[in-house]
């Protein structure tokens, strides 16, 4: 036995797409032309498989936020934020974010993981339980691991099933923090957000819903999905990420408990972990600002997401059930789909290729993104790859 | 509340689909590495056995199950606190 045998089954899957000549997981985005077009792996590609929701990663004003915070600031901050790494324009973002939702105060975090992982690992301890939606992100799974509290599955988006778990930890007596998601990353499909809070109300338990998907995307000012189900007193604590619709990296936590501030002392991927760069932060604190000033970009977003959602569902596609900004098509066939995906690269049109595990079934995924970046011509090209897909690769 | 035995047969009928020709399922058969259950069918299984039983199935214990009776034996502990 070799420390490498559990590999084994990754380097099959990576023998056999090298036989085919294809990379789904090694593309390499050799030039970016903008917000949706690039050049992938030698192709000139519309790239619908990005999670670049509002298209900001080439805002003008959010590129020349960053470039004056590298010029005057430095490249990165060089240290954790309980040493050196807090500067003033952390401080104000946490104090933007915490406006923006409303909330009491806010936690910035270095990457989008960090901030679920840190924040389900810390929250919960030994003795309280953990219950999560089955189809939750492996960045809650790993802190949910972490916590060392009980950790029970609930089926995906069944509040019922929800229900029936609660009620079997009554008289328990252990404190119960619920985790799920406003729009999942795979299938786009939304949370029954208001049933659970329902339930959350009636067993006394907590609530932390992450927005990865959903904040920018969704509710009267962009807060998300929780904001668009009118449940916000309801929910403890709100995560998500700045790497989706605000176009950077990094992650956050709000949350209308005063006792988040002490929380920030005990999450340890939020003490031993570099702060976010200068640029990044200064990027971000603008791309918060225009989700709150140009409502029209989510229009522009969900009518993207619609168009391409109707008609993937028109030609047949098992899409998701609900349209969204994420347009997943399921394909039962690994080759099949690594085929599709294949041929998609051919006609200019980069998706991502999800195979199991990281997919909810054993089925793969030829998973879009819409941008409101994207064009309306943009959309019905990528369309009308899908509608050309051949069974086979021999035509193309 | 059901007992080890009890519990061993109903986790013998849950399996039955698994067990491949030839194969006796016994106390010591492994459920990956015998029966050759994927990550998505333990899961299933879990789900399968918690509507059974009428109880919820802590994922923090899955690494320590192996076989058939540390299955039995742990879901002997749940039901019988």
């Amino acid at each position: 036995m070799s420390l490498f045998d559990k590999f084994q089954p990754i380097a099959e899957v990576r023998e056999e797409l090298d036989r085919l000549g294809v990379t789904p997981f090694g593309a390499v985005t050799e030039r970016l032309l903008s917000a949706t077009e690039g050049i992938v792996s030698g192709h000139r590609v519309i790239l619908a498989g990005t999670n670049n929701y509002l298209g900001l990663t080439f805002d003008p004003e959010c590129v020349e936020a960053a470039r004056t915070a590298a010029a005057t600031e430095g490249t990165g901050t060089t240290g954790s934020r309980l040493a050196n790494g807090t500067y003033a324009a952390h401080a104000a973002l946490e104090r933007e974010l915490a406006e923006f939702f409303g909330c009491r105060s806010a936690i910035v975090f270095s990457t989008g993981y960090l901030a679920t992982m840190g924040m389900s690992s810390t929250l919960a301890a030994p003795g309280d339980v953990i219950l999560l939606d089955a189809d939750s992100h492996a960045s809650i799974y790993d802190g949910c691991r972490l916590s060392g509290a009980e950790l029970v599955r609930f089926r995906h988006n069944d509040a019922a099933d929800l229900e029936k778990r609660l009620r079997r930890l009554r008289g328990r007596g252990a404190n119960v923090l619920i985790i799920v998601e406003g729009i999942y990353s795979m299938l786009g499909d939304r949370a029954p957000l208001a049933a659970i809070a329902a339930l959350k109300r009636e067993y006394g338990a907590y609530l932390l819903v992450d927005e990865a998907h959903s904040m920018g995307m969704l509710g009267e000012r962009g807060r998300g999905m929780v904001e668009e189900t009118g449940i916000e007193s309801d929910v403890d604590f709100i995560v998500g990420t700045f790497s989706k619709s605000l176009g950077s990296t990094g992650g956050f936590c709000v949350s209308q408990r005063p006792e988040l501030e002490l929380v920030r002392f005990a999450t340890r991927a939020y003490i031993f972990t570099a702060s976010p760069s200068p640029s990044v932060i200064a990027s971000t604190r603008v791309a918060l600002r225009i989700v709150r000033d140009r409502p029209e970009l989510r229009q522009q977003l969900w009518d993207n997401a619609q168009r391409l959602y109707d008609g993937l569902k028109a030609q047949g596609f098992r899409v998701g059930p609900d349209a969204s900004p994420v347009v997943a098509a399921t394909v039962d066939d690994r080759a099949q789909a690594i085929g599709f995906w294949n041929q998609l690269m051919h006609r200019g049109v980069y998706v991502n290729l999800v195979m199991p595990p990281a997919t909810p079934t054993n089925s793969c995924l030829l998973r879009c993104s819409v941008s409101a970046a994207h064009t309306t011509e943009q959309i019905d090209t990528i369309l009308g790859a899908y509608a050309a897909l051949k069974l086979s690769d021999d035509d193309l | 509340m059901p007992d080890y035995n009890v519990l061993l047969n109903q986790i013998s009928e849950i399996l039955a689909p698994f067990v491949k020709k030839g194969m006796t399922l016994t106390e010591d058969s492994e459920l990956v590495a015998e029966l050759g259950l994927t990550s998505l069918q333990v899961m299933e299984l879990v789900e399968h056995i918690e509507d059974e039983l009428d109880i919820s199935f802590p994922l923090n214990i899955l690494p320590d199950i192996r076989t058939v009776r540390d299955l039995a034996l742990r879901l002997e502990k749940i039901t019988n606190p």
